[in-house]
This record gives structure tokens, sequence and C-alpha cells, in this order.
């Protein structure tokens, strides 16, 4: 595209990023590195070595690492599936996907809640089958379930983007080639559609990595993630430093697990970070 | 590609036009409205800050009409969650509405003004105690009027649980692992073990807090969940048998499950207290004033308590009370003897608030 | 086989999906107050839905808000994506990550530090005699900040797959920059630039924490009113009102899609 900058087309982002995404950026790094006095201190940051806040810490990697790879396992072959489709309504298809995520949040989760519980209504199905329970409430596994639930569509979405313009001929003349339908994916397809799966998989890791919604609801509260613990700090001692600090460190590792994933991404085009 | 934009802009145009049934309703209301604008302008507005669902919706349009002032209503579900936004200041409320501890902390941060009790003719019908139990937090009650209160039990089970429940001891009884329910708040947990160590809610002594602790921890695997509010129905649902509960949801669940029963503990809990206050910043004061005393007249005051089911500190608007069963429940209002030992929390300054936060933490992530 | 295969797959997706819509419409319908007991069929909520103004005023906003905050948001997230592609690869890489921030933030954190900058921004101004009321305007600008990063997520993987070369053969052909972009580039990127718009319009719907430390007393969405309303127990009439908006958002997405069918024959 035309190299020249065009002042017209960057300004106003560049306006919007300096009012209201860097300076409260300054704020947040401003009350992270000093004390309630007012004081520059370290003391903010090294909160995340405690035992209970690494634990939360690993956990919360730990779940949302599994969240991703689940919805990146679930998602692709979807988005394959609906890509190939010849219909014309596959826009149709699309949204059908896309629909349940516009009912309000707390209530698919409280939704999920009413099927999961001891005597809910998957519960019931299966006692009315003879089938043994479902005991997965208020368990890791619970919260595994919603963040996939939650954050599908965002793995959806880039996915079917990268593959449904996909030059078809460039597919055909692989399998002309005489590439099997397994080295076609490998080969091809899968890099080909690289940029949309680090969208997605950056828009699924990062919310899963902070929630704390879904595992208060879900998980019963008996799970403490990082995202519970800032919340925690926030909310209940008002102690804005502390959560500050612990976002900043939260922010590092988020930053640099992009910074991994942008290895893979060879061209540099990394559309993650 | 550009009929799928067309379909979800209509698709929200039509959702617009659906409010939009709504809205000419409104507008209808406000060319009602638009006559007792000028009645309006002349009385003013109050900002009211309170809990959700915590007022009657019918008692604000009441209060417009007798007094022309407009309402312009907030709502907020925790009081940690309330303050910051008072404390900044960004939004002059004029009436809030925090519980005992919060209310202190609020005195304490210089955020609260002195209330005129001459413009509050309707003082007079709240009970002499609460005003006593009030001063825990606002001495010499200058601050705060009374708005609902209650105390923090056992929801239990009489179905599941054949035993008598009495004593905080039965939420450690492997009996009953995986049918109990906590309160998912620092203080509130915390209460329980503290209250069944023999100590005081409001200890400011790490050793007793970390023994607290150390209870909670050998609880957990017991516990079911840690939850707030879906403890109500997760009792109703017959999903555990036993629940650290609010009195004032009690009479609400057993009306919704008979099986259930509520009773406060012999060790002692919790007395809580909910009152309206007036922030430092507001603009509106003597229309704070007036919507305080409009909400301690009795009938108001009544319509509230049928509302919300809240214990009223109105001992005129108890009087009203047609049901007997409800009037003369010890639930809703308990006898003094069966406070025997309960406290009201008090704020205990940042520092130890801290210490009580890390050692919940160490609950959670035990 | 394989076909069969992808039915199942997409049959056990789509009930994975819907299992809790469905949930929700039924307890629509639940006569009882609480979502744990069944007390029987009724249509009652859905007569006092729309006697409830509170409710039908949160709607009104929420969807307000979720709309133009979508659309600006997609705008300047597309001027983004197109200036970013020219940039160099470090600058872009810095900014790029810059506005991924209200992303990688905990929400409360974005919510706080907004609301922070907020009432520093209204101190500024009432030495010039101005104001800011927190209310519509900092929420639509809350949303399209958080709105942002996804926006510019969606679009950048597009850009990177677009030939360049069809862009500056129409340049060579003589059209104008302008007529170029909109003529080549823009068909092609809009997949992404309406996947971004969805994104950010289904996360405006959504999103709580960022709208309660941003708003004002008397502007409510769905949201807020929802999570105040968890405390004493969330009404039955947000569960018709959920139905309603799944039920009318399906119908349209049937006859819009079915018409064009119809003249294809």
């Amino acid at each position: 595209m035309n190299k020249k900058k065009n002042p017209l087309l960057s300004g106003p982002y560049l306006v919007w990023t300096a009012a209201f995404i860097i300076i409260p950026l300054i704020l947040i790094v401003y009350y992270g590195l000093t004390s309630s006095e007012g004081t520059f201190t370290w003391a903010n940051i090294m909160e995340i070595a405690t035992p209970e806040n690494r634990k939360a810490l690993w956990l919360a990697l730990l779940l949302s690492v599994i969240s991703t790879a689940l919805c990146l396992i679930m998602a692709y072959p979807l988005a394959m599936i609906l890509s190939n489709l010849k219909f014309n309504a596959t826009g149709l298809i699309v949204m059908i996907f896309i629909i349940p995520m516009w009912m309000n949040f707390l209530l698919r989760t409280l939704a999920w809640q009413t099927l999961l519980e001891k005597n809910g209504i998957i519960n019931m199905v299966l006692k009315f089958l003879h089938l043994p329970a479902l005991n997965i409430i208020n368990t890791p596994y619970a919260i595994v379930l919603g963040m996939v639930y939650n954050f599908l569509p965002f793995m959806l979405l880039p996915i079917y983007n990268s593959l449904v313009k996909m030059d078809r001929n460039v597919i055909n003349a692989a399998r002309d080639l005489g590439a099997g339908e397994f080295q076609t994916f490998t080969k091809i397809i899968l890099p080909l559609s690289l940029p949309g799966v680090i969208s997605g998989i950056t828009m699924v890791f990062v919310p899963s990595l902070t929630t704390f919604v879904i595992s208060d609801l879900l998980g019963g509260s008996k799970i403490l993630l990082i995202g519970n613990v800032i919340e925690q700090k926030f909310k209940q001692g008002s102690n804005w430093n502390v959560g500050s600090g612990l976002s900043l460190v939260l922010m590092v590792f988020i930053l640099i697990s992009m910074a991994i994933m942008q290895k893979y991404d060879k061209d540099g085009e990394g559309a993650a970070f | 590609m550009k009929r799928f934009l067309s379909l979800t802009l209509s698709g929200a145009l039509l959702l617009g036009a659906l409010s939009g049934c709504a809205k000419i309703e409104d507008a209808k209301d406000s060319t009602e409205a638009a006559g007792t604008e000028t009645a309006a302008a002349a009385g003013g507005k109050v900002v009211v800050y309170n809990w959700g669902e915590y007022l009657d919706p019918e008692v604000i349009d009441m209060f417009e009409e007798e007094t022309g002032i407009k309402v312009v209503y907030e709502e907020f579900e925790t009081n940690e969650i309330m303050y910051p936004k008072v404390a900044a200041g960004a939004i002059s409320y004029d009436v809030v509405c925090p519980s005992d501890y919060m209310i202190q902390k609020m005195i304490e941060n210089d955020l609260l003004q002195e209330i005129n009790f001459d413009n509050i003719p309707n003082l007079k019908n709240i009970g002499e105690e609460y005003l006593s139990w009030s001063e825990e937090f606002d001495p010499g009650n200058k601050y705060s009027v009374p708005y609902c209160w209650g105390t923090v039990g056992i929801l239990y089970n009489k179905a599941m649980v054949e035993e008598p429940v009495d004593s905080w001891d039965i939420l450690w009884d492997e009996k009953y692992k995986d049918n109990i329910l906590m309160q998912d708040s620092v203080r509130d947990a915390l209460m329980v073990a503290l209250k069944k160590l023999g100590y005081s809610m409001n200890t400011d002594s790490e050793e007793e807090i970390s023994q607290a602790t150390q209870l909670l921890i050998e609880q957990k695997p017991l516990v079911q969940a840690y939850v707030i509010d879906q403890v109500r129905d997760k009792m109703i649902g017959n999903e555990a048998a036993l629940g650290v509960i609010y009195s004032g949801e009690a009479i609400y669940t057993q009306r919704e499950n008979p099986d259930l029963e509520y009773v406060v503990p012999k060790e002692g809990s919790n007395l809580w207290i909910d009152s309206w206050v007036i922030p430092k910043n507001a603009q509106n004061v003597a229309n704070a004033e007036a919507f305080i005393n409009f909400l301690c007249r009795p009938d108001i005051a009544l319509m509230n308590f049928d509302y919300i089911t809240y214990s009223t500190p109105n001992k005129a608007a108890r009087e009203l009370i047609e049901d007997e069963d409800i009037r003369n429940s010890t639930i809703a209002f308990p006898t003094s003897d069966m406070l025997e030992g309960c406290e009201t929390y008090q704020y205990l300054g940042d520092e130890t608030d801290n210490i009580y936060n890390t050692y919940w933490n160490k609950v959670k992530s035990s | 086989m394989r076909k069969a295969l992808q039915r199942i797959y997409l049959v056990f997706i789509f009930v994975l999906l819907y299992a809790p819509i469905l949930t929700l419409i039924i307890l629509s319908f639940n006569a009882s107050k609480t979502r744990a007991k069944w007390g029987g069929w009724t249509a009652k909520w859905y007569v006092s839905l729309f006697q409830n103004s509170a409710i039908m005023d949160a709607l009104y906003n929420t969807l307000i808000i979720a709309v133009l905050s979508a659309t600006i948001a997609t705008l300047l997230g597309l001027t983004a994506a197109l200036s970013l592609n020219s940039m160099r690869r470090r600058s872009r890489t810095i900014i790029l990550g810059v506005i991924n921030i209200p992303m990688l933030n905990a929400e409360i954190v974005t919510g706080i530090s907004l609301m922070l900058v907020f009432i520093a921004l209204g101190n500024f101004l009432t030495q010039f005699g101005y104001t800011i009321q927190f209310g519509f305007w900092t929420v639509l600008i809350g949303h399209i900040t958080f709105n942002l990063p996804y926006v510019v997520l969606s679009i950048m993987p597009k850009l990177k797959q677009l030939n360049r070369s069809t862009y500056e053969a129409a340049l060579d052909l003589g059209a104008s920059p302008m007529r170029a972009f909109f003529r080549v580039v823009l068909p092609d990127i809009m997949p992404g630039v309406f996947s971004g718009f969805l994104l950010a319009f289904t996360l405006s719907l959504d999103d709580f924490v960022i709208t309660h430390f941003v708003k004002g007393p008397g502007f409510e969405t769905l949201s807020t009113k929802i999570y105040t309303e968890v405390r004493k127990g969330i009404k039955p009439e947000m569960y018709a009102l959920s139905t309603l908006l799944f039920v009318s958002v399906l119908v349209l997405l049937l006859i819009v899609n079915v018409k064009p069918k119809e003249k294809n024959k």
C-alpha cells in the first residue's frame, strides 16, 4: 500500500490511543509503583511472589492455556466445515454460532449453573436415562467449560475469515501436484490461515487469563485465579496500588506469551503483537 | 458481505424498535411529567445511590408525585464497589445507603456530612434500639438513618439435616461434605470461624485471625461452594443442606421451600444495619433530607418491607404489618436475647483490612 | 461418511452453544420467581416486561451504545489497521501493542483507570467552565476504547492476505488512491471489517465492569441492571427479554436469508 504516511488516516486513532489508552496506562503504572502514601516502591509488584498469588497465576495460566487449546481444536474444524459449505446461506450459519453470545454473559453463565448443578437439568436427564450423574460443577472442569463456551466465537470468527477467502487455486494446485489431503492441510491451508489462528488465540487466551466471573460462578469460588486476586484487591480492600502492581505483572506475562507466539508467525506480520 | 452487514444493522434496528414500544410509553410519561416539570424544577432533583432491588419502585413514583422532586436513581451491588465511586467524587450523590462498617469508613475518611435531624421528623418512627446499635459505627447518631437490618445465620434443609441446628459447629461436620454453602466475602466467612472460636469478629489480633483461617482451611473440603447471592437459589433448589445467609432472605426462601429453617447460632453472629447517609459533596441536601424523611414514614417503610422482605427498623411500620406470623416472626424481628453475642462490623483500618484479606486469600487458594 | 461426521460435529457444537439459551427460554416461562424451582408455565413475565420502563430504558441504552461504539470502533480500527500496515515493522509492533492494552488489562483496571482519566479531564475542563457528565458519552468512549483492539485484530489478518498488486494495478490504471481503496481494498478486507464489527457489538452488549465505573446515575445498561439484580435474584423479566431478543434476531436472520433464495429460483 502507499508507503506515504497519511496524517488524515493515522491522526484520529493516534489521538484516541493517547487520550484513552496511554494516559490510563500511565495512571496504572503510577499506582503500581507507589505505596498508598505516594512514595516509590516495588512492593506491589513483588506481591506476585507470595505463595497464594503464585498459585493463582499458575492456575490461571494452566486453565487458560487448556481453554485456548480446546477452543482452537473445536473452532478450526468448525471453521473449515463452515467455509466449505456450498449454499449461499453461509452468513446465516455463521451468525447462528454468534447469536448465543448476544444473550447476556451473566445470564448465560448462570444458565450453565442451572444445567450443571447436582439437581440440575443435565443430571435430571442423565438420571432419567439411568446414567451416572455428572459432577463437574464447582471444579476446574466447569471453569474450562465456561471459558470455552464464552470465548469460542472469538476463535471461530478470525479463523473462518482467513479460510473463507483463501485462494482455492493454491489448494487445487497442491492437489494437482500430488499432495495428499494431510499434506495439503499442513503445507498450504494451515500456514495460510495462521494469521487468523494467532488473532484467535490472542482473543481467547487473554480474556480467559484475566476472567473472574466464570471462576466465581462455575468454580464455586473455591478456585482462585489471578483475575480473582486482582478483582479482590480493587474491590475488597480498595487497594488500588497492589491491584495495579499485580495487573502490571499480568500484562508482562501476556506480552511475553504474545512474543513467543510471534516467533511462529514467521513473516513478522504478527496479528497479535 | 453487504447483506451480512445490513442484516446485523437491521437486526439492531428491530431490537431498537422493540424497545421503542417502551420508549413511546416513556414519552407519554415524560409529557405527563412535563406538566409537573415546573413543579419538578422548583423541587429540583435528588441523586440516590442504593443497593440493587432495595427499594419498591412505586415508592419513587409516590415521592416524585408528592414532592415534585425528581429522583435520579442508581444501584450498586457491594459496599466495596460503591465506595470508590463516591470517594472519587466525580458524581455528587445526594443520598447513599451503605452498611455499618462502610459508614464508619466513610465518616473516618471525611466523606459524609452531618444530617440535620430537624428536617427528618419521621425519625421518631425508628426504634430506639436500632439507633443505639448504630452508635457502634456512628457515635452520636450524627450521620446515618437506619433503613434495613438483620442477622447472618444458618439456613438449613429439614429434610436433609435431622439433628437440631444451633451452633456454627455443624458447618464442620463431615456428614455434610459437599452440602455446605459458605459466604464468599472476607468478613462474613471469617466471622463464622471467629465466632466458633469464641473471639470477636472485629478482632485485630493476627493470632486469632490466623486460627480462624486454619479452621476455614480445614473446612474447605466440606464446602460445596463459596457464594454470596446464590445461597438463596441453591437452597431453594435443594442443592445443599446448610448455607450461611442473611436473615432478610430467610422469609423469602421459606415461602419458596417450606423445608428450610433459619437459625442464628448460639455463639453469636453478625448484626448488620444498612443506613441512609448524605455525602459531603451532595448538591441537593434539602431534597436528600426530604427523601430520607419520606422513607421513614410508616406506610412507605411498610411498602419497602413487603417488597424487599428485609427487616425494617421502623417500629410504626411493623405495627402495620397485617400478617401476624410475619409481624411476630423471630426471624424478621429477633428478640434481644436471641441477639446476645451478636456484634456489628466495624471498620478496622486499612492495615487490619489487609491482614483479613491476606488470610482470606490463603483460604481461597488452599 | 465424511459428510455425516461433519454434520454430527456441527450438531454437537450447536447443542453446546444453545443448551444455555434454551434453559433461559424455559426459565422465562417459569411461574416461580427463582430459577431453582419450577412453578408451572406462565407468560406473565412477558406482560410485566413491557410495563417495566427501567428495563426498557436499559435495553434502549444498551443497543444505542452497542451500535454506536461498534461502528465508531470499526471505523477507527480500520484507519488504524490501514496505516499500521504501511508502517515499518518496529513502529507497527509498538503501536499495535499500545492498541492492545485495553484487552491485555483486567477489565476492572481499564474501568478504574478510565474513570480516573474522566475525573482528571473534568477537573481540567471546569477551569474553562465546562463539566463532564458521567453517562452516555463516557460509557460510549469506554466501549470504543475496549472494542478497538478486537477490531484491529480482526482486520489485520485480512490486510495481510491482501494482494497488493491489485491495488497498485488500480493506481496504475489511473484510479485515485481513494477510489482504489474503496473499489479494490475494502471489498477484500470486508469480512475482517465485518467480523470486527460483530465482535465489538457482542462485547459491548456484554460489558459490565468498565461500564460500571464510567457510567453516571440514571444511566443503566442491561448488564449493569442484571448485575445489581443479582443480590435479590434475577428478575424473570430479564429471561423474558433475552428470549424476545433471541427470537427476534433469529426471525430476522431467517427473513433476510430466505428472500434472496426465492428470487434466485
